[in-house]
């Protein structure tokens, strides 16, 4: 077997993984407190690549340097898109939250439709090419044909995200109200707990994640279109229930895998079955251990 | 339109008179349309228009020796399968674009180890596997790798490293511009010196504006521009005055087969189908969609696409 292009396959599905997993675990977040499926997380992710690029434009004829471009473009996207998730949580499922399991999820979907159509309207159908904010590092240029600037900058941006969101769920006091709501939100609330702060917190952290997400993929893909949320979505909602819904690790571990079996199996087997590889995992996986990889076997609350 | 015949006088001195069917593009109306007309003794059919009603037809004028053009048929096997030899067409089959890409990857850029990608639609995997087919019916280069992509996908460093790991000079993609753009700019970020050929689907300025810097040195097949033409100009605005409308589809390459097919009659001097397909084969005549002549399966040479490169943020016919 081929050392290096083992390596390189696995460098790709690292880079991939990490994508998957920044956007997956805004679907876990929400889905371990509410027990929502956050379909329109994957246009919050498009959002935040548009929001990007119009920040990124207006700072590039300003004439900012490149690095302080993408770092802006990044803050900004995060806020901007913080505030459409804390907008779109009161809009669409707050009013729903006493509705049954149904009613949200269809909300979930209408919304998701509603942000792509809004998209197509107040911007454009078309693919928009997004400039590289990305600057090349020098120190990678020997392995940049393997491992370019933007990989290396996923990996590492995912990394010290995810780590950071563990410490903050772990240690801090916002943290630990949404893991007690988490495990129990009407016993949350009888001991002080402000659920509806704790979901709002919840639904700007995913979306901010995403907002990361999204403007440096569009960065290391050159462009970026309505319907980029939506695989980007569908396969991290994928990534989250393989993992384990509504567990943290699990949808890092879960992005990973994903991202790791769809390179190894585009790279050994055929791109042409990447989907149809990526969906049997899941399926198989289930079947064994339907709860995911760090899911906890449910148990009834009654 | 059914049965409405008239008539006019060509060059040559021979009476010409129309007989007009209509075959509503279904196989079963057009073999009783193709009856009609052979009985009522045509001897050149413009026609059919769509490639499964011209299929239906063709046994029937094979066996009467009826000459058939058709403006717009473009399914390959009706010139390539070798079973109407008394049909020609003055548009380019569906497979023109890969063996473009094919002939120019080998004769022009030397290619020898060739990827094919394509995005799993039936465009761009009918591309594909026409090119695949080409390259090795050809035995010049090596057909690598043969792969679909994921349209969407958020990206595809895999495929691209597969690239690579393939030893591949050149990359044949069949598909539309946004997977293009991203595949060129991910094979320009890994460092992979190759030649990237694509289709019409991608020979389009938002490819350009999206892929940028990296779509430099592209190559994309696309129709021949031949709206430049004198005689283009001609006929459109010799329809536009007897009709007082803008002509629709096919207009220039039905216009170029009844001109064909009245060079045939004059010079042949006959409607015998031997004398006039002798003359379609060997001369050349000036249409709207340029100066053609017909090869020996019937598919016009001269029309068609040409190959393109992105040069300085523009598509560039090459000469």
């Amino acid at each position: 077997m081929d050392v290096q292009y083992f390596f390189e396959l696995f460098l790709s599905g690292l880079t991939r993984g990490s994508i998957y997993a920044l956007i997956a675990i805004g679907y876990t977040m929400v889905y371990g407190i509410i027990e929502l499926i956050n379909f329109a997380h994957g246009e919050i992710y498009m959002i935040g690549a548009f929001t990007g690029l119009i920040v990124a434009g207006i700072l590039g004829t300003m004439g900012f340097p490149l690095p302080a471009i993408l770092v802006l473009a990044v803050l900004v996207s995060m806020i901007y898109c913080a505030g459409y998730g804390y907008t779109i949580e009161k809009i669409a499922y707050k009013p729903l939250r006493q509705a049954g399991r149904l009613s949200p999820l269809i909300s979930a979907i209408g919304m998701s439709l509603f942000l792509q159509n809004y998209v197509i309207l107040v911007q454009t159908s078309d693919f928009v090419p997004f400039p590289s904010l990305i600057p090349e590092f020098a120190f990678l240029e020997p392995i940049a044909h393997i491992f370019a600037s933007s990989d290396f900058l996923i990996v590492v941006v995912s990394a010290v995200l995810m780590a950071g969101l563990t410490l903050f769920i772990k240690y801090t006091k916002m943290g630990k109200a949404m893991r007690a709501t988490a495990q129990n939100r009407k016993m949350a609330m009888l001991l002080g707990v402000d659920a509806d702060r704790v979901i709002s917190v919840t639904f700007i952290i995913g979306s901010a994640l995403a907002a990361v997400g999204g403007v440096l993929i569009a960065s290391h893909v050159g462009m970026v279109n309505f319907a980029v949320g939506f695989l980007a979505g569908i396969k991290a909602f994928t990534a989250a229930v393989l993992g384990g819904i509504g567990s943290l690790p699990g949808a890092m571990l879960g992005g990973l895998f994903l991202g790791l079996s769809e390179s190894f199996g585009a790279g050994y087997i055929s791109s042409d079955y990447e989907d149809v590889f990526a969906f049997s995992l899941l399926v198989i996986f289930l079947i064994f251990r339907p709860s995911g990889i760090m899911g906890k076997a449910k148990v009834e609350k009654v | 339109m059914k049965g409405k015949i008239s008539s006019f006088v060509v060059a040559g001195g021979k009476q010409i008179e129309l007989v007009v069917q209509d075959d509503q593009c279904k196989p079963e109306l057009a073999t009783n349309a193709a009856t009609k007309l052979v009985s009522d003794g045509a001897k050149v059919v413009i026609g059919h228009i769509c490639s499964g009603a011209t299929k239906a037809a063709l046994p029937i004028y094979t066996e009467a020796k009826v000459m058939v053009i058709s403006p717009s048929a473009t399914n390959p096997e009706l010139t390539q399968s070798g079973q109407y030899p008394t049909f020609f067409r003055t548009i380019a089959s569906d497979d023109a674009q890969a063996k473009l890409g094919v002939d120019f990857a080998i004769g022009k850029l030397g290619a020898k180890k060739i990827a094919v990608l394509h995005d799993k639609g039936d465009y761009g995997k009918g591309y594909a596997e026409f090119a695949k087919k080409f390259i090795e019916e050809g035995g010049k280069a090596q057909i690598v790798l043969f792969e679909g992509i994921t349209p969407g996908a958020v990206d595809y460093s895999a495929v691209v490293q597969k690239i690579r790991q393939s030893g591949a000079d050149t990359v044949m993609f069949g598909g539309y511009h946004p997977e293009a753009s991203k595949l060129v700019s991910q094979i320009k970020k890994k460092r992979i010196e190759v030649h990237f050929i694509s289709d019409d689907g991608v020979k389009d300025d938002t490819f350009i504006k999206v892929a940028g810097k990296d779509a430099e040195g592209v190559y994309a097949s696309g129709p021949k521009d031949v709206s430049g033409l004198a005689l283009n100009k001609q006929a459109i605005e010799a329809h536009k005055a007897m009709f007082g409308t803008d002509p629709g589809a096919f207009f220039d390459s039905a216009y170029a087969a009844m001109l064909a097919a009245v060079n045939a009659v004059a010079k042949a001097g006959s409607t015998d189908f031997d004398a006039m397909a002798k003359v379609m084969r060997s001369e050349k005549v000036d249409t709207p969609v340029g100066t053609i002549k017909f090869d020996a399966r019937g598919d016009a040479e001269g029309v068609g696409f040409s190959m393109y490169r992105v040069q300085n943020g523009k598509y560039v016919e090459m000469k």
